[in-house]
């Protein structure tokens, strides 16, 4: 299966990430051809792991308030704020389409 | 009496412009029922009928302490960003770890909801990107959710007068643990959002609801009994209001016998009338949009409550990909009931579920029926009574100190009682006539010491809250009934004396 321009627009869209350069989209093949690797496993008949994690034991916490209270050290990271509050853009701003970006993709 | 029976026809109106100024403008529209009793809106006279589709998404936030996966405090209206914990910002290096409470409040409400509760469940990451949603995920559970397959049952008055009431069924087909975002608040001015994160990361429970309801009317039925079954556990307070109980509808229109039609998801819904507004208007748009030969977006629209009616909501980008994944810092949930409870275990560390089973509190229908047994009063009384807060308490407490039957009293609670604190906007609890004050009342009317309309006008005094008894009032209007034999013949033949005309118009037929 080739990975298409229409992927990796939509890909960029997604995830908001930029592929840069003809290395950065063969990084990606490489990185898919890999994990393809997972396929030539067998198996039919197993329960799939979804997790490392899955024979441990999920800590349950009390009901307790013992976090928060931090405004001004969560604020010191903020570039722009505004009284208390963190500052972003009106809304989300939509990727413009491939056609109107500068993306290495759009010479592919 | 009342209950549809398949193929039953019930008519009603169906009101067009619902929440528009003055009467609706395209007339009213009368309905027929389909096979399972539903409302079925009949189109423009010659065109097929038309079935409406509505299911439910719902959002109850967790009543808790602490939030669903940090320590910081859950508390509506605080200084912004003063509820949030590093956690809770997404810093980096931070990790979720689950508070029981949360967990306990999923299994309460699976269980009142007659659900499986899932043993095991999954927690996945939903990613989509949004500023009141730091890590660009939400922590939620979509393969495998803490309860699934469960039933609500609510009831509809088929009239107005609340006389006729039909019992109807809503599947649940999940309940899932979440996690909720912050606030945005939009600055159109200076073109700019202000992002509280306060609520970002109050445990949520997603209650998914099968498209099993036709109409406005269901739905909001179906939400009522649920708040109140929240509020009965106590595992969400569930005030819409103040966002602690959201709900969106899904929407679609087909013929009968047809496949479903496009649906719609309707937002911005923030009370149980507006939803029935809301509902009613999107199935009506969509009847009208198509019998005119349009066809239905699968969009998101946003109710207006000024105006009643649905719009469009701004343009989403495309279809979401939430790129759903297992969340990597936490392991399965695991459940266990008397039977599989491990021996020398930390009771702190488990949750079982037969323990929460056997001390959930008598849910609205169990308490419904209860009190039509103990007081001989209709279904349809005790509706209303667990509808308003505080009422039943009210009754309850009237009846223990008055020696008028139940079945007298309801009515004074229900048409008098209730109707003057509706006038006046005021709760139970804020009612200017307390249970005492009624009671004594009651007593005056029941031993014949004063007539029933003399009483209402005794009511309307002790509305005012100025500190009279009910006796006490009564002397000073001279509201006594009149119980001496000699003194009624007196003032009967007094006014018989005065009017002799009238009296000879009578005796001659």
């Amino acid at each position: 299966q080739a990975v298409t321009v229409e992927v990796l627009d939509r890909l960029e869209q997604l995830a908001l990430v930029d592929f840069r350069d003809a290395e950065g989209v063969e990084r990606l093949r490489e990185a898919i051809r890999f994990a393809d690797q997972l396929r030539e496993v067998d198996t039919e008949g197993v329960e799939p792991m979804d997790s490392v994690l899955e024979d441990r034991c999920l800590y349950l916490r009390e009901d307790d308030v013992t976090e928060g209270n931090c405004t001004n050290e969560l604020l010191k990271n903020a570039r722009e704020k505004v009284e208390e509050y963190f500052v972003a853009p009106p809304g989300n701003i939509p990727l413009p389409k491939l056609e109107e970006r500068e993306t290495f993709l759009k010479g592919s | 009496a009342g209950v549809r029976g398949c193929g039953g026809v019930w008519r009603r109106a169906w009101q067009h412009g619902a929440g528009g100024p003055g009467p609706s403008s395209c007339g009213q529209r009368a309905v027929t029922s389909n096979g399972r009793g539903g409302a079925v809106p009949v189109g423009k006279s010659g065109l097929a009928p038309w079935v409406a589709v509505v299911g439910l998404e719902i959002h109850a936030q967790i009543s808790s302490n602490s939030k669903l996966f940090s320590g910081s405090q859950v508390q509506f209206a605080a200084p912004p960003n003063s509820l949030v914990s590093f956690f809770d910002a997404s810093l980096p290096g931070t990790l979720p770890v689950l508070n029981r409470r949360c967990v306990e409040a999923a299994v309460m409400t699976g269980l009142a909801l007659n659900c499986s509760i899932n043993k095991k469940s999954l927690f996945d990451r939903k990613h989509y990107f949004y500023a009141d949603l730091p890590a660009g995920y939400q922590i939620t559970q979509q393969r495998v959710p803490i309860a699934v397959n469960g039933n609500l049952s609510y009831s509809l008055c088929t009239d107005n007068k609340m006389s006729q009431m039909v019992t109807k069924t809503v599947r649940i087909k999940q309940i899932q643990l979440e996690q909720d975002s912050g606030k945005s608040l939009h600055d159109d001015t200076r073109s700019q959002t202000l992002v509280d994160l306060n609520r970002a990361g109050v445990g949520l429970m997603e209650v998914v609801m099968e498209p099993d309801m036709c109409c406005g009317e269901e739905a909001a039925a179906a939400v009522r009994e649920l708040q109140l079954i929240l509020q009965t556990l106590g595992s969400s307070q569930a005030v819409m209001a103040e966002g602690q109980l959201r709900v969106d509808a899904n929407v679609s229109v087909h013929h009968p016998g047809e496949p479903y039609g496009v649906r719609t998801e309707v937002k911005n819904i923030n009370s149980i009338r507006f939803l029935a507004k809301a509902v009613d208007y999107e199935i009506q748009r969509q009847i009208e949009e198509l019998e005119n030969g349009g066809t239905i977006l699968n969009e998101t629209r946003a109710f207006d409550s000024k105006l009643g009616c649905t719009v469009p909501m701004r343009d989403k980008e495309g279809k979401q990909d939430y790129r759903f994944m297992p969340e990597p810092n936490l392991p399965p949930l695991i459940l266990y009931d008397a039977k599989s409870l491990p021996a020398n275990t930390n009771h702190q560390q488990v949750v079982n579920i037969d323990w929460i089973h056997e001390r959930l509190p008598d849910l609205p229908s169990v308490k419904r029926a209860k009190l039509v047994e103990q007081y001989g009063i209709l279904p349809e009384h005790s509706f209303t009574l667990l509808n308003e807060d505080g009422l039943t308490e009210f009754f309850e407490n009237v009846v223990k100190q008055t020696q008028m039957k139940p079945k007298k009293v309801i009515g004074w609670i229900l048409n008098i009682l209730l109707s003057h604190l509706k006038q006046h906007s005021l709760t139970v609890k804020e009612s200017p006539v307390t249970s005492v004050l009624m009671a004594d009342l009651l007593n005056l009317v029941e031993k014949k010491e004063i007539s029933s309309t003399a009483a209402k006008q005794v009511l309307a005094e002790l509305w005012k809250g100025e500190g009279k008894t009910p006796l006490e009032i009564v002397k000073e209007k001279k509201l006594e009934l009149i119980q001496d034999q000699k003194e009624l013949e007196e003032i009967c033949q007094a006014v018989i004396d005065g009017q002799e005309n009238e009296v000879i118009m009578m005796v001659l037929g």
